[in-house]
C-alpha cells in the first residue's frame, strides 16, 4: 500500500501524559508480532488443540463410531484462533498490564509492514479491512461460479451432490460474514473518526482485535472445505447440523469467532460515535453515514451475541453430547431456528443499513443539493434497527411453530418497509431539480436504488403468508436477498470505495475502467438474478442440484450472466492495481467538491487526523447555498463551557473551561 | 413506496425558484406519465399474466396464493413505476451538463413537510392495508396451505377432512393414509373436491413438504406433527419437492402426486390397502409422530414409549392426538 503517513513530528502532544511515558523497549521488526507470527501461532495452536482433543475424547464411543473426533476439531480450531491472535500481538497489552508493566505506545509507522500488524491507527485498520473484505467477496464469488456451473444443466452434473452442497454452504457463509463487515469494517473504521472529528477510536485495540479475529474467523470457515464441507447451507439448521460431519465444526466455531469480531467492531464504533464527536457535532449535524453506522453498530452489538451462543450450543451438542437441538432427547430444532433468525434478521439490516448510509451520504455531493429530509433519514435508520428485532419469525412461517403469531410477524415485517421506504423519499427528494453529476460513485448509487427497489418490493411479497407458501425457500427468496445484499449493499460499497479511495489512498481511480466496471456489474447483476425470481416462482427450491428440465433456459441465462458478473470485478481489480500501485495519479485533495469534514483534512491524512480538534459549525450538506458557513473550523479554536467557540487564544493554551474533554493521545498499542 | 401522486397533490406550488426561465410543471408531467403507464400496465398484467401466475388454481390455497400475488403486484407495479419514472426523469432532465438552473439549497431543499407527511401517510396506509389483506387471506381459507403445527388454529369449514400423513426422511417422502388402515406408500394420490389435512412429520432432520401446484408448504420436523390444509378443485398431477435443505441428496428429494376423482381415489385406496396389508402389519402402527427410540439411534424408528428390544411389548403406541377424523 503506497500510503505515507507524514508530519508526525510536527504534532505537539498536549496533555502531558505522553511526554512522561517512555516506550517499552522494542524488539526488531521481524521479531515483534506480525501476521507471519500469527500464522505460526495458528498452526501451533491447532496442533496443540487437536492433540488435546484426542487425549480428552478418544474414548468416546460416539466419536470412534463416527470416524471423527469433533472434540479434537473444535479444540484445534479454537486453539488455532487463540494462537493466531497471540501471534498478531492481541494479547501483548493485557499480558503486559497483568505483569504490571506499562505497555509501549505505538509509534507512527511508515513501512508497509504496518498493514500486517495489529495497529491502533484506524486508517490502517480501515485499509486492512478493505483488502480483507474484498478477499472474502472474491472467494465467495468464486464459489458462486461453482454453484452456477453445476446449475447449467438440470441432470448432468459437474460436481457430486456432496461437493455441490459444500460449495453452496461455503458460499453462503463466507458471503454473509463478509457482508456483515463489508461497510462497517473498511469504510466505517476508516471514515467515522474523520467524519465526527476525532483523532482516534474509543478502543483502538478492540478495533484492531476485531479485524484480526475477522481474518481468523474467515480462515476457520474456510477450513470447512478441508473437513468435507457442511451440508446445511449458511442457516445451519439442526438436527442436520448435529448429524453433519467435521466441516460443521468449522462452521460453528467460525461463526462464533466472527461473531466476537462483529460485537467488538460494533461496540467500539458505537462508543466512538457517541462519545468522541468534536465540539459542535450535535446529533443534528452528524453526517447521515454516521447515523447509519450507529444504527448498524447497535444491531451488531445486540444481535450477534445470540449467534455466538447458538454456535456454542451447537458445538456442545456435537462434542459434549448435550441436546439443545436434539428433539428426541428433549431439545428442539425450533430452538436453533429461533436463535439463528433472532440474530439472522437483524443481520440482514446490518448489511442493508450502511448501504443506505453511503448512498444518502454521496447523493448530495453529486446532485449539488442538500440531503432531503435529514431527520426522516435518521429516524428511518433507527426505525429499521428497532423493528428488525421483531420480524425474525417470518423466516418460519411454514415451520409449524406459533401459527397465531403469523399475522403479527406479517404486520411487523410489512411495517419495516415504511422506514425502509424513507431511503427512497430521501433519495428522490435529493434528486428533485438537482444538477446531477454522473461520476462513478453516483452511478453506483443510482444502481443501488434501482436494485434495492426490486429487492425491497419482493420482500413485501415474501412477507405475505399466502404468497410465502409458494415462494418460501425457493429461488425467489434467493433472488430477493441477492437483490438487497448484492444489489444494495455491494453496489453501495463500491459507490463508497470509488468515492473515498482518493481520500484513503491519495490516488485517483481510472474513470473509464470505473465506468466499465459499473455498467458490466449492473447489467450482468440484473441478468443473473432477475431470471431467478421466475425460476423460484416456477417451483425450483433453493440449494438443489437437480431441477425441472423446463427451467433450464432461465437457469442458463443466469449462469452465463454470472460468469460475466464475476468477470466484471476484474475491471475493479485491474483498476485498483493499475491506478494505486502501477501508474499512480495523485488525487486532488477534494476531487468531488464535497463539504464533508473528512475531505477538509490534508491528503494523505496525517497520523493524528486533525492538528487541532475541529469545531463543527454546521452540517455538511450546504450545497447550493452560497454564503453558507464552512462545515468546521479546523484552526485552533477554544471552546467555552457552553460549547461556543472562542477564537484566538493568545498564548496557545486551551482554557480549562473547555466544554469537552478530548483525548489528545495518539492510538497506543 | 413512491407515490408521486400523493406527494404531488400535497405540494401544489413547489419551491420553484422564480428565475427568468419559464416554469416547468415537473409534478404534473410526472403524474401524467405515471398515471398513464400504471393504467396501461396494471390491467395488462392482471388480465394477461395474472391467470398464469404460479402456483395455478388446482386447490383453494393455490388459488389464494395466486390471487394474493396478483393483488400485491397490482399494488407494487405503480409503486415501482413511480420510483423508476422519477429516477429516469431526474436523470434525463436534471443532468449537470444541460446547463439548467442551479440547484437550490436552503431550507426548501432540505425538506418539505407536506411531501414527507404525504409519503409516510401513503406508505403507512398501503402497508396496513397489505397486512390486513394478508391476514384475511391467511385466516379465511384455513391457514392458506401453510404448516400450522400440531394444533392448527385456522381450520377449513368443510365437515369431512381426509387426513394424509407425509413422512419426510433422508431422502424421500412417504405417505400414510390412517383412514385406510394406515398403509404407507410412496405414491401421493388425493381425491378431487375434498379437503385434505396433510400431517407432515420427519424421521430425521428438518425437511419441507412442498406440494407446488397444491399451494401447500409445511416443514417436516422430527417428533412434530405439522398440519396444513387445502381443498382440491382440479384433476391433474402435481410436483412434490423437499424445500428445506436436508443433506446431500436434498436436490433429488422429489416425486409427483395425483389429484383423481373421488371414485378413483376410493378404489385406489382400498386396492392399495389390501395389496399392502402384509407390509402394513410390519410397520409401526399409525402415529402422528415417530420418535426414534434412544436404543434405536442407529436407524430404527419406533413409536415413543416402546422398548424395541422387548420380547413382550409390541409396537402399539396410540396416536398422540385425535385430530383430523373422517375420510
Amino acid at each position: 500500500m503506497a500510503i505515507e503517513t507524514t508530519q508526525v513530528s510536527e504534532f505537539e502532544y498536549r496533555g502531558g501524559s505522553l511526554a512522561t511515558r517512555q516506550p517499552m523497549s522494542r524488539r526488531s521488526d521481524w521479531l515483534s508480532p506480525h501476521a507471519g507470527w500469527a500464522v505460526v501461532g495458528a498452526v501451533v495452536g491447532y496442533l496443540i488443540g487437536h492433540w488435546l482433543g484426542n487425549v480428552i475424547a478418544s474414548g468416546y464411543a460416539h466419536v470412534q463410531g463416527s470416524g471423527q473426533n469433533d472434540v479434537a476439531t473444535v479444540l484445534g480450531l479454537s486453539f488455532g484462533v487463540a494462537g493466531f491472535m497471540g501471534g498478531i500481538g492481541a494479547l501483548t497489552y493485557p499480558l503486559a498490564k497483568m505483569l504490571g508493566r506499562e505497555p509501549a505506545f505505538e509509534l507512527p509507522q511508515r513501512s508497509w509492514m504496518r498493514y500486517f500488524r495489529m495497529t491502533g491507527d484506524h486508517k490502517v485498520v480501515g485499509l486492512q479491512y478493505t483488502v480483507g473484505v474484498l478477499l472474502f467477496l472474491f472467494t465467495g464469488g468464486l464459489l458462486a461460479m461453482g454453484v452456477r456451473t453445476e446449475l447449467l444443466s438440470p441432470t448432468n452434473h459437474v460436481f457430486g451432490p456432496g461437493t455441490y452442497i459444500a460449495l453452496v454452504g461455503e458460499h453462503g457463509t463466507i458471503m454473509m460474514m463478509m457482508a456483515s463487515s463489508a461497510v462497517v469494517g473498511p469504510i466505517g473504521n476508516w471514515l467515522v473518526p474523520l467524519m465526527i472529528g476525532t483523532r482516534r477510536m474509543a478502543y483502538p485495540r478492540v478495533e484492531a482485535f476485531s479485524f484480526w479475529i475477522f481474518i481468523a474467523g474467515y480462515m476457520v470457515i474456510f477450513t470447512a472445505l478441508f473437513f468435507g464441507g457442511f451440508p446445511t447451507g449458511w442457516t445451519g439448521y439442526a438436527p442436520l447440523q448435529t448429524q453433519a460431519s467435521g466441516g460443521m465444526d468449522s462452521y460453528l466455531v467460525g461463526f462464533a469467532v466472527i461473531g466476537i469480531g462483529m460485537i467488538c467492531a460494533g461496540f467500539n464504533l458505537a462508543v466512538t460515535i457517541i462519545n468522541f464527536r468534536a465540539p459542535g457535532m450535535t446529533w443534528g449535524r452528524v453526517p447521515i453515514f454516521v447515523w447509519s453506522i450507529l444504527a448498524t453498530c447497535a444491531l451488531l452489538t445486540l444481535a450477534t451475541p445470540t449467534l455466538v451462543v447458538a454456535g456454542l450450543f451447537g458445538v456442545l451438542d456435537r462434542t459434549a453430547e448435550t441436546a439443545f437441538f436434539v428433539n428426541e432427547h428433549g431439545g428442539s430444532n425450533f430452538l436453533w431456528e429461533n436463535l439463528f433468525w433472532f440474530f439472522g434478521h437483524p443481520e440482514v439490516y446490518i448489511m442493508a443499513l450502511p448501504g443506505f448510509g453511503i448512498v444518502m451520504e454521496i447523493m448530495p455531493v453529486f446532485t449539488r443539493k442538500p440531503l432531503f429530509a435529514y431527520k426522516v433519514a435518521a429516524a428511518g435508520m433507527i426505525g429499521v434497527a428497532l423493528l428488525s428485532f421483531f420480524v425474525w419469525q417470518h423466516h418460519l412461517f411454514q415451520s409449524g411453530i406459533n401459527p397465531d403469531m403469523r399475522p403479527l410477524f406479517m404486520l411487523t415485517t410489512e411495517l419495516i418497509s415504511i422506514p425502509t421506504g424513507f431511503l427512497f423519499l430521501v433519495a428522490l427528494g435529493t434528486l428533485w431539480k438537482a444538477k446531477i453529476r454522473f461520476d462513478t460513485p453516483m452511478l453506483f448509487c443510482l444502481g443501488m436504488l434501482f436494485n434495492f427497489l426490486i429487492g425491497g418490493i419482493t420482500g413485501v411479497f415474501l412477507s405475505d403468508v399466502p404468497v410465502d407458501v409458494t415462494v418460501h425457500g425457493s429461488f425467489f427468496v434467493m433472488a430477493h436477498f441477492h437483490y438487497t445484499i448484492m444489489g444494495g449493499l455491494i453496489f453501495a460499497l463500491f459507490a463508497g470505495l470509488y468515492y473515498w479511495i482518493p481520500k484513503m489512498t491519495g490516488k485517483t481511480m481510472n474513470k473509464r475502467l470505473s465506468k466499465w466496471h459499473f455498467w458490466t456489474f449492473f447489467i450482468f447483476f440484473n441478468c443473473t438474478f432477475f431470471p431467478l425470481f421466475l425460476v423460484g416462482l416456477l417451483g425450483q427450491p433453493r440449494r438443489v442440484f437437480e431441477y425441472a428440465p423446463n427451467l433450464q433456459t432461465l437457469n442458463d441465462i443466469s449462469s452465463i450472466s454470472a460468469y460475466f458478473l464475476g468477470a466484471s470485478f476484474f475491471f475493479f481489480i485491474i483498476n485498483f492495481i493499475w491506478s494505486i500501485y502501477l501508474i499512480p495519479h495523485e488525487a486532488p485533495v477534494n476531487p468531488w467538491g464535497s463539504l464533508g469534514l473528512e475531505w477538509q483534512t490534508p491528503t494523505p491524512v496525517p497520523w493524528f487526523n486533525f492538528e487541532h480538534i475541529p469545531v463543527v459549525l454546521t452540517d455538511p450538506y450546504h450545497y447550493g447555498e452560497p454564503g453558507a458557513p464552512p462545515v468546521a473550523d479546523l484552526g485552533r479554536v477554544l471552546v467555552a463551557a457552553d460549547g461556543a467557540p472562542i477564537r484566538g487564544g493568545e498564548n496557545g493554551e486551551e482554557s480549562p473551561e473547555e466544554g469537552r474533554e478530548f483525548d489528545p493521545q495518539p492510538p497506543i498499542l | 413506496m413512491s407515490d408521486p401522486a400523493t406527494a404531488g397533490s400535497t405540494t401544489p406550488a413547489a419551491e420553484l425558484p422564480t428565475g427568468s426561465q419559464p416554469e416547468v410543471h415537473h409534478w404534473w408531467r410526472l403524474i401524467a406519465i405515471w398515471v398513464i403507464l400504471s393504467a396501461i400496465l396494471d390491467p395488462l398484467f392482471y388480465f394477461l399474466a395474472g391467470p398464469h401466475i404460479p402456483p395455478g388454481r388446482m386447490t383453494t390455497t393455490a388459488g389464494g396464493a395466486q390471487f394474493d400475488f396478483n393483488v400485491l403486484l397490482v399494488i407494487a407495479l405503480p409503486v415501482m413505476l413511480g420510483v423508476w419514472i422519477f429516477m429516469i426523469y431526474a436523470v434525463v432532465m436534471w443532468r449537470a451538463s444541460r446547463g439548467g438552473p442551479e440547484p437550490q439549497g436552503g431550507p426548501a431543499a432540505r425538506g418539505n413537510l407536506a411531501v414527507q407527511a404525504g409519503w409516510i401517510l401513503t406508505t403507512t396506509v398501503i402497508v396496513l392495508f397489505l397486512a390486513g389483506f394478508g391476514t384475511y387471506e391467511l385466516v379465511q381459507p384455513g391457514g392458506a396451505g401453510g404448516g400450522q403445527g400440531s394444533s392448527p388454529i385456522w381450520t377449513p369449514t368443510s365437515k369431512t377432512v381426509l387426513p394424509v400423513q407425509v413422512i419426510g426422511q433422508q431422502w424421500k417422502f412417504t405417505y400414510r393414509y390412517p383412514t385406510f388402515g394406515g398403509f404407507e406408500t410412496t405414491q401421493l394420490v388425493i381425491p378431487n373436491d375434498a379437503t385434505i389435512a396433510f400431517h407432515v412429520t420427519s424421521l430425521d432432520v428438518v425437511h419441507d413438504f412442498w406440494a407446488y401446484q397444491l399451494g401447500v408448504k409445511a416443514d417436516a420436523d422430527p417428533s412434530y406433527d405439522n398440519v396444513a390444509y387445502t381443498t382440491t378443485s382440479q384433476l391433474g398431477s402435481f410436483t412434490v419437492r423437499c424445500d428445506e435443505l436436508c443433506g446431500i441428496w436434498h436436490g433429488a428429494m422429489y416425486n409427483t402426486g395425483e389429484v383423481v376423482t373421488p371414485a378413483q381415489f376410493e378404489s385406489w385406496a382400498t386396492a392399495t390397502e389390501s395389496r399392502l396389508a402384509a407390509n402394513t402389519k410390519l410397520l409401526p402402527s399409525f402415529s402422528y409422530t415417530y420418535v426414534p427410540d434412544a436404543n434405536g439411534a442407529d436407524g430404527g424408528y419406533y413409536p415413543d414409549n416402546v422398548d424395541p428390544y422387548s420380547k413382550v411389548e409390541t409396537y402399539g403406541a396410540t396416536p398422540t392426538k385425535s385430530g383430523g377424523s373422517g375420510g
